[in-house]
């Protein structure tokens, strides 16, 4: 029992909202040193857990300088001016489209961009402009459009990955059912993905549908 | 098909370029929280750049001192002034040469995954695009360094949560964590009815990934604890379908964790919003919706194929 230190510690700190940082380190700790590990042990986990998994920072990190130096040069004024001609974009037409391609090339085991490489510097100032072209966006409002394009970057991307390709979660299922010796197939666990799939669209479609209804009724911009 | 370019080099790159970013602040006597930064961002500099090369201990030790300074709040962000006026003339110059570079990258990533490691193709990509974006703007190369150093700074501590987590992740899997809360949850719900066995898998992958961060981890938990005994062997289902929604299942959970900060945390710094929950409020409504779906088809269809 007393290994489920790391998990209480997880639930309270997410009851305080303590950093989340802060909170997994010392999860981490408390759960090495109650399952009898020594501390040099634990720390060294943690190390090397660390080191094995620092490809998470590369496609963020590597994108800034490429972001950064465009964004001083006009990239999201140039869009706001494309946006202002594109006259039936709207910020969740531009979502739900970008969801769809998204997914849709995930299917082929595509991955478009990512937070840092497409919906900073590209797809939320295309909804942002959208959405500004029909009135000037409060802070809250402008708010909720940038959340909704973030979004759409995460829907798009985890719901239709193991569709065609065997990428990472369609290896990870069949390798825990070979382990516990049940058989399945890779195509079995693709064709039941599928549903989902599409499910995820209708319900961006809703979503996206009821950003922009609420994006016409506000009150903080009738000009 | 081996350049002789591996992610090992990448990731001196990007050591590099956090080291460039440390220097800056420390020249910065304006900074809010000058030395405390410095030291943040050199630290993760040499995790970075040369973590294969170093003990694992020294490594861990280095993390858990990132882990205080950042709990002691020590690392914050200057404020950044904008110049719209002058982006706007600038804009107007570029014209649509601006948007090149930020095609060149998905297009060589994805072209060059064929040939090289999707991970190296990206950092080859990344390269090109900076390449080309120096060459529209034909600005010097320090302004994407200043540039760059200012969007990693707002990501400040959000960008090495996800290697942490994988760290939590593997001591909660050495410790046994998942099989003792598996051992609970088969004891306490009345698992063996049918529909009790598949939404209490479900949950339990939401639950499980809201806590780790990732569906990968809270996958074998669930499936060896609850999903295989209960939903397979008790009542005859089947493993494929089990598999593929409850997997969909945890994902709805990566939706509403804080610890997912690659997905959750880092577009909020990303695109400068106040409220640290602003895309988890904004993804709620889709993973109660998708959630839903998975468990009813999971029942509809599990004990039938």
């Amino acid at each position: 029992m007393i290994k489920l230190i790391g998990i209480l510690l997880v639930a309270v700190g997410f009851g305080f909202r303590v950093n989340a940082l802060v909170v997994v380190l010392a999860a981490g700790l408390a759960t090495g040193l109650a399952a009898g590990f020594s501390l040099r042990e634990v720390v060294a986990m943690m190390g090397r857990f660390f080191v094995e998994n620092r490809g998470l920072v590369l496609p963020i990190v590597l994108m800034l300088p490429v972001v950064g130096l465009l964004e001083k040069h006009g990239l999201q004024e140039r869009i706001a001016t494309l946006m202002r001609r594109a006259r039936a974009a709207t910020a969740g037409r531009i979502y739900w489209l970008y969801q769809a391609l998204r997914g849709g090339l995930s299917v082929l085991g595509i991955s478009l961009g990512s937070h840092a490489g497409m919906v900073r510097p590209l797809i939320v100032p295309m909804g942002e402009a959208a959405a500004k072209a029909r009135g000037e966006l409060s802070e809250a409002t402008r708010e909720r459009v940038r959340a909704h394009g973030a979004a759409s970057e995460n829907v798009g991307n985890f719901f239709s990955d193991d569709i065609l390709v065997a990428v990472g979660a369609l290896l990870l299922v069949k390798s825990v059912f070979d382990n516990a010796g049940v058989p399945v197939t890779l195509e079995q666990i693709k064709l039941w993905s599928v549903p989902t799939a599409l499910w995820v669209l209708v319900i961006g479609w809703w979503r996206y549908r009821a950003l922009d209804r609420w994006l016409a009724k506000r009150k903080d911009g009738d000009k | 098909m081996n350049p002789g370019l591996t992610l090992e080099h990448f990731f001196m790159l990007t050591g590099l370029f956090m080291a460039a970013v440390a220097f800056g602040i420390a020249r910065n006597p304006d900074h809010p929280r000058r030395w405390g930064s410095t030291v943040f961002w050199l630290v993760l500099a040499i995790v970075i750049g040369a973590g294969k090369s170093l003990p694992h201990e020294l490594v861990g030790w280095l993390v858990l001192a990132m882990g205080t300074l950042v709990a002691t709040k020590q690392v914050a962000v200057p404020e950044f002034s904008a110049n719209g006026a002058e982006r706007e003339a600038k804009a107007a110059r570029l014209g649509n040469r601006v948007l090149w570079p930020i095609l060149v990258v998905p297009v060589l990533a994805i072209a060059g995954s064929f040939v090289v490691g999707s991970q190296v193709a990206l950092g080859i990509g990344c390269l090109a695009g900076l390449a080309t974006a120096l060459w529209v703007t034909k600005d010097t190369p320090a302004a994407p360094m200043k540039e760059g150093g200012r969007l990693l700074e707002l990501l400040g501590w959000t960008i090495i949560l996800p290697q942490s987590l994988a760290g939590l992740g593997g001591i909660f899997a050495k410790a046994g964590v998942g099989e003792e809360v598996a051992k609970i949850v088969a004891a306490t719900l009345p698992v063996s009815h049918p529909l009790v066995a598949v939404i209490a898998y479900c949950g339990g992958m939401v639950i499980f990934t809201v806590m780790m961060g990732n569906a990968f981890a809270a996958f074998p938990i669930m499936t060896l604890g609850v999903g295989l005994p209960f939903i397979v062997n008790a009542n005859g289902g089947d493993a494929a379908i089990m598999g593929a929604l409850g997997m969909l299942s945890g994902y709805c959970g990566t939706l509403v964790t804080p610890m997912a900060a690659n997905f959750n945390l880092v577009p909020v710094r990303l695109l400068e919003l106040k409220d640290d929950w602003a895309v988890i409020k904004a993804q709620a409504p889709f993973a109660a919706a998708i959630w839903i779906f998975n468990v009813v088809v999971m029942y509809a269809c599990v004990y039938r194929f």
